[in-house]
């Protein structure tokens, strides 16, 4: 049986130093963008704001904890914090049926292919929230021969939410700035309208909202 | 009932009776052994009605960069005492030890702990590889000199 796992465990270990040396820089922050072949498509209602009302409203997370930040991110869930006032209480086991990942806890460069994966195997639209400062930017880890430097290396971030770890509340209000970023989102945009500021905002929205 | 130590020197008296080329001294806590021994003294501990060391706690090293120190931790569940057993591993590049699997097979991944961030070989080992970190990693992170 030994044997028969060599080839996995170089496979793995091959995988992890390719993805080491791809992972130099972190990502952009997701920039709120409208596809080229949507924008000729003209608005008359406020479609953006149903779409945007539904996907904020049920935002599932995917059950995925890394280290300490997972316990609370567990009592969020629970009846004090109360994850549920937000329609989030479904923490899904599959990423197939998930929204939003929070990355609870320390990303080592040995779990980041598979946190890389989930990512990938999670439908669009998605999210991804970083909480605590291990996957920030490695907290206290940072420089670790072991720790990414910031889980913004390996997916995508749209929250940052710092602390060691946040509290419950700390998380539910990284949480709402999601919301808010979600609600800003324009799907659907006239040829003819003022071309949009970097984020892709509405007009006479500033990016106060969004930390 | 408490949980008595084994002294260094009863635990050598003992052992040396049986495998006097194996034992190096002892001192106030633990018996020194010679780690080419390591695997011999293992079986003897475990086998000898009067040591009945049938459980193994804990392995551990540790790097004073001229040399390694191989820590044993032991109980006796029956007869409600510990010992501690250690050898001396000298030099810092292929070092190696005999395996203490076919004894206590709970030193399967203690070993390959010690391996993967100390970078001690045991030998005899069924599956010595790294547990933690991953293949292709350089280097054995807990080591003085890792930087």
């Amino acid at each position: 049986m030994h044997d028969r796992t060599w080839a996995i465990d170089r496979d793995e270990g091959r995988t992890v130093n390719e993805l080491i040396a791809v992972s130099t820089t972190p990502f952009e922050t997701p920039s709120i963008e409208v596809p080229d072949d949507l924008k000729p498509n003209l608005l008359v209602t406020s479609v953006d704001a149903l779409v945007n009302w539904g996907r904020k409203s049920a935002l599932w997370p995917v059950s995925f904890g890394l280290a300490c930040c997972a316990f609370e991110m567990m009592a969020t869930a629970m009846g004090r914090f109360d994850i549920a006032r937000f329609g989030m209480e479904a923490f899904r086991a599959s990423p197939r049926q998930a929204d939003l990942m929070i990355i609870a806890g320390t990303v080592t460069w040995k779990m980041a292919p598979p946190i890389r994966r989930i990512y990938d195997q999670m439908a669009e639209p998605k999210w991804v929230i970083s909480m605590g400062v291990c996957a920030t930017s490695g907290g206290p880890y940072y420089g670790s021969y072991s720790v990414a430097p910031g889980v913004d290396h390996i997916v995508p971030v749209d929250v940052y939410v710092p602390g060691c770890p946040p509290r419950p509340d700390a998380l539910l209000y990284g949480i709402m700035e999601l919301h808010e970023k979600i609600k800003k989102y324009r799907h659907l945009r006239k040829t003819t309208a003022p071309a949009p500021d970097q984020k892709g905002l509405p007009e006479g929205l500033t990016e106060g909202g969004i930390s | 009932m408490a949980v008595q130590d084994v002294t260094g020197q009863e635990l050598s008296e003992l052992l040396a009776g049986s495998l006097p080329e194996a034992v190096a001294g002892y001192d106030e806590t633990a018996v020194w052994v010679y780690p080419s021994q390591i695997d011999v003294v293992a079986a003897r501990l475990r086998d000898e009605p009067s040591l009945d060391f049938q459980f193994l706690n804990s392995i551990s090293a540790v790097d004073f960069v001229e040399y390694f120190d191989l820590v044993y931790h032991l109980t006796s569940l029956r007869r409600q005492r510990c010992a501690i057993v250690k050898a001396r591993v000298y030099g810092r590049d292929n070092l190696s030890a005999p395996s203490v699997y076919r004894v206590w097979q709970g030193a399967d991944f203690q070993e390959r702990e010690i391996w993967d961030l100390m970078g001690l070989n045991f030998e005899g080992h069924p599956n010595m590889k790294r547990i933690m970190l991953w293949e292709g990693f350089e280097g054995h992170p807990l080591r003085k000199d890792f930087l």
